[in-house]
C-alpha cells in the first residue's frame, strides 16, 4: 500500500464519521435519499393508517377505505383514556418496566464485573449456569415458571409479574464482556490508592459503564414493557393487566370499535416511541460500544 | 470478609508497597462471590428452578394444581411423538422460520446500508425503520389484523385486492410473516447500523487512495466486515422465530387461526398447560422445543469455533 509520506504532520484528530461533508447533495447521494424516503413511507404507512382510523368515527371506519378521516374526530381518543382499564393498564406498566429496568440494572451490572474481574470459588461453574440460561426463554419455561411462581404464591400480583423478568443471563454476558475490554490499569491505579473493590465499582467502573448501561437499561425497558405472554400467563386479574396485555383483550370488550382500537394501540406504543426519539443516539452508540455488534 | 478488615490503613505509595499491593489486588477480590449473590438469587428462582421442576413435571401426569403427580416415565415424551399435533404445530413454527428468517437479513442489511450511506436525515431513517420495533406485540397483532381486513384493510386498499387473508390457510401465515418482518427487522436493521459503524473509516480511506470504487470498496471491505454480524443476526433471529406466539395468537384472537394453520408450537405447549391443564405434557413438549432450540444455539458454537480454528492455523 502507498501511503502518503508526511512525517512532519503531526496526525489528524479521528472524526471523519462525524465531519459533514460539504456539497454533498451528488446524483448519487439524492438517488439513495430517494430510496431511503420512499422505503420510509412504506415503513409509516400502517402506522399512519391506525392513526387515521383513530380520527374517524366508528361508522366511518368500516366504509370503504380512505386515508383521511371526513370528519376528524378524537372521540376515540377520549373514550379510550376516560373508559375502561387502560389509565389503570399504563400505570401498571409502568410500575411494572421501571421497576423491571431498575433491578435488572443493578442485579446484572454486579453479576457482570463479578464474572469479569473478581475470582471466588466456583466462578466458573456459575458462569457456565449462565450461560446455560441463554438457551431457557420464557417461551420454553412459561409452564413449570408459572407453577414455580404459584408455589410462592405470587399469581396475581406486582412481584410475580416484575421478579421472572429481573434475571436475564444475556443482559449480563452483555455487560461481562464489556467490563472485559474496560482497561485494567485504571482500576489498579485506584486499588494502590487504598480504594476497596466496591468503591472502584461505584466510582470508576460504573461512570465509565455508561453508554453499555443505558443501552442494556433501554432494551430492559422495551423488552418490559412489550412483554406479552408473561404478565398474560401470571395476571387474572384485570386491574392488574399491563398495556400490551390489557389491549390484547380489548378488542372483545369494545366489541371491536376500530378507531377505538387503534386509539389504545397507539397509546401504548406512545412511550416507547418518544423514549427512541430522545434516546436514539444512545442507543445506537451503546449497541456499538457494547460489543453487541462486534463480534 | 477478614480482606475488609484492612480497608482503612492505606499503603504508603512507594514503589515497593506498589508491588506488593499490586500482589495483592488479585487475593482482595477473592470474595467477589458478593458480586455475583443478587443475580443468582433471582436466576434460582425464576430460571434454574423452573428448568429443574419443569424436567421432572414432564415425567410426570401434572395437572395445574399440581395435584396427580403421579411418575409416568417417558409416557408423555412417547405420547408426544405420536401426537399429531405436535407435529403440525412444529411445522408452523419451522414454516414461520424459514419464511421470515432470510427476508429480515436481506431487508434489515439492505436498509442498514441505505441509512448508513445516506449523508442526510440519518436520523429519520433511524426513527422510521426501528419504530415498529417499539410496539407490543398486542398492538402488532391487533393492528396488521386490522390492516388485513378484507374489504376495509389497508393492505386490500393499496393493492387494490380483495383477498380475505386472514380467513384462508394459504394466506394465514403469510399474514403473519408480513406483520413480523415489518415488526422486528428494526433490531436487526440497528445491529448492522451498529457493525457498519465500527469499520475503521481508514480501511476505505485506503481503499480509495488505491483507486477501489465504491463497489470494489463494498465487496472487499464492508460484506467481509459484517461476516460476524450477519451469523448472530441470523442465529438470533432463528431462535427467536423458533419460539412465536404473541403476534400469532393476537391476530387469530387466541384461536388457531384458519383450519389450524397458524398455531404455533409455543401456542400448543400453552394449550395444554393452561386450557387442557397438562402440565406434566406440556412440561414434556417444551423440552422437545428446548432441544431444538438448544441444538441450533450448539450448532453456532460448533461452526464458530470451526472457523476460528480455520482461521487461527
Amino acid at each position: 500500500m502507498t501511503t502518503l509520506p508526511t512525517p512532519t504532520t503531526p496526525p489528524t484528530p479521528p472524526t471523519p464519521s462525524l465531519r459533514k461533508p460539504r456539497g454533498t447533495w451528488t446524483p448519487a447521494q439524492i438517488a439513495l435519499t430517494l430510496v431511503a424516503a420512499a422505503l420510509s413511507l412504506v415503513w409509516l404507512a400502517p402506522l399512519a393508517w391506525a392513526l387515521s382510523t383513530s380520527l374517524k368515527t366508528p361508522t366511518e371506519s368500516v366504509t370503504s377505505p380512505h386515508w383521511i378521516p371526513q370528519n376528524f374526530t378524537g372521540e376515540s381518543w377520549k373514550a379510550v383514556i376516560e373508559a375502561g382499564n387502560i389509565p389503570n393498564w399504563f400505570v401498571n406498566s409502568v410500575v411494572v418496566s421501571v421497576c423491571v429496568t431498575f433491578i435488572v440494572l443493578a442485579v446484572a451490572s454486579l453479576a457482570g464485573y463479578g464474572f469479569a474481574r473478581t475470582e471466588f470459588r466456583g466462578k466458573s461453574a456459575l458462569m457456565a449456569l449462565t450461560m446455560a440460561g441463554l438457551m431457557f426463554s420464557p417461551a420454553i419455561l412459561g409452564v413449570p415458571l408459572f407453577t414455580t411462581v404459584q408455589s410462592l404464591g405470587m399469581v396475581d400480583t406486582y412481584w410475580g409479574m416484575i421478579l421472572p423478568q429481573c434475571a436475564p443471563a444475556a443482559m449480563v454476558y452483555i455487560l461481562y464482556k464489556f467490563f472485559q475490554s474496560l482497561p485494567k490499569e485504571l482500576e489498579e491505579a485506584a486499588f494502590i490508592d487504598g480504594a476497596g473493590r466496591w468503591r472502584i465499582f461505584f466510582t470508576i467502573v460504573l461512570p465509565l459503564s455508561k453508554p453499555s448501561l443505558s443501552a442494556v437499561g433501554i432494551f430492559t425497558f422495551i423488552a418490559s414493557w412489550n412483554n406479552f405472554m408473561w404478565p398474560y400467563m401470571v395476571t387474572n386479574n384485570p386491574d392488574l393487566m399491563t398495556m400490551p396485555n390489557g389491549i390484547a383483550t380489548v378488542q372483545n370488550a369494545f366489541g371491536i370499535v376500530w378507531p377505538q382500537l387503534m386509539a389504545g394501540g397507539l397509546l401504548a406504543g406512545l412511550p416507547l416511541i418518544l423514549v427512541f426519539v430522545f434516546f436514539q443516539s444512545q442507543i445506537v452508540r451503546g449497541v456499538a460500544h457494547t460489543g453487541l455488534a462486534g463480534q | 470478609m477478614s480482606t475488609l478488615a484492612h480497608a482503612g490503613t492505606l499503603p504508603p505509595r512507594t514503589a515497593v508497597a506498589a508491588d506488593s499491593a499490586r500482589a495483592r489486588w488479585g487475593r482482595r477480590f477473592q470474595h467477589g462471590g458478593w458480586f455475583v449473590a443478587p443475580f443468582f438469587v433471582l436466576y434460582g428462582l425464576f430460571v434454574v428452578l423452573p428448568v429443574v421442576r419443569g424436567l421432572y413435571l414432564s415425567f410426570t401426569d401434572a395437572n395445574i394444581s399440581g395435584d396427580h403427580t403421579g411418575f409416568v416415565g417417558l409416557d408423555n415424551y412417547r405420547e408426544a411423538l405420536k401426537d399429531d399435533l405436535v407435529w403440525d404445530s412444529l411445522w408452523h413454527s419451522v414454516q414461520f422460520t424459514l419464511y421470515v428468517v432470510p427476508v429480515i437479513v436481506v431487508a434489515a442489511l439492505l436498509m442498514a446500508l441505505i441509512a448508513h450511506h445516506t449523508v442526510h436525515f440519518k436520523w429519520l431513517w433511524r426513527l422510521c425503520f426501528f419504530a415498529p420495533f417499539l410496539l407490543p406485540s398486542a398492538v402488532i397483532g391487533n393492528l396488521w389484523w386490522w390492516l388485513f381486513q378484507p374489504t376495509n384493510g389497508m393492505v386490500n386498499h393499496v393493492l387494490g385486492l380483495d383477498t380475505p387473508w386472514l380467513t384462508q390457510k394459504s394466506t394465514a401465515m403469510l399474514a403473519v410473516v408480513v406483520a413480523t418482518l415489518w415488526w422486528t427487522v428494526g433490531f436487526s436493521f440497528l445491529l448492522y447500523l451498529a457493525a457498519l459503524q465500527n469499520i475503521p473509516h481508514h480501511l476505505y480511506e485506503a481503499a480509495e487512495l488505491d483507486g477501489a470504487n465504491a463497489f470494489q470498496r463494498m465487496l472487499h471491505i464492508t460484506v467481509p466486515n459484517l461476516r460476524n454480524i450477519t451469523g448472530l443476526v441470523f442465529a438470533l433471529q432463528i431462535l427467536a422465530s423458533l419460539q412465536v406466539f404473541d403476534q400469532a395468537v393476537v391476530m387469530y384472537q387466541f384461536t388457531p387461526g384458519p383450519e389450524e394453520s397458524t398455531r404455533t408450537f409455543v401456542q400448543y405447549t400453552l394449550e395444554q398447560g393452561f386450557t387442557s391443564y397438562r402440565v406434566g405434557y406440556a412440561s414434556a413438549i417444551s423440552f422437545i422445543l428446548f432441544i431444538i432450540v438448544a441444538a441450533v444455539a450448539l450448532g453456532r458454537m460448533w461452526l464458530l469455533r470451526n472457523r476460528e480454528e480455520v482461521a487461527t492455523r
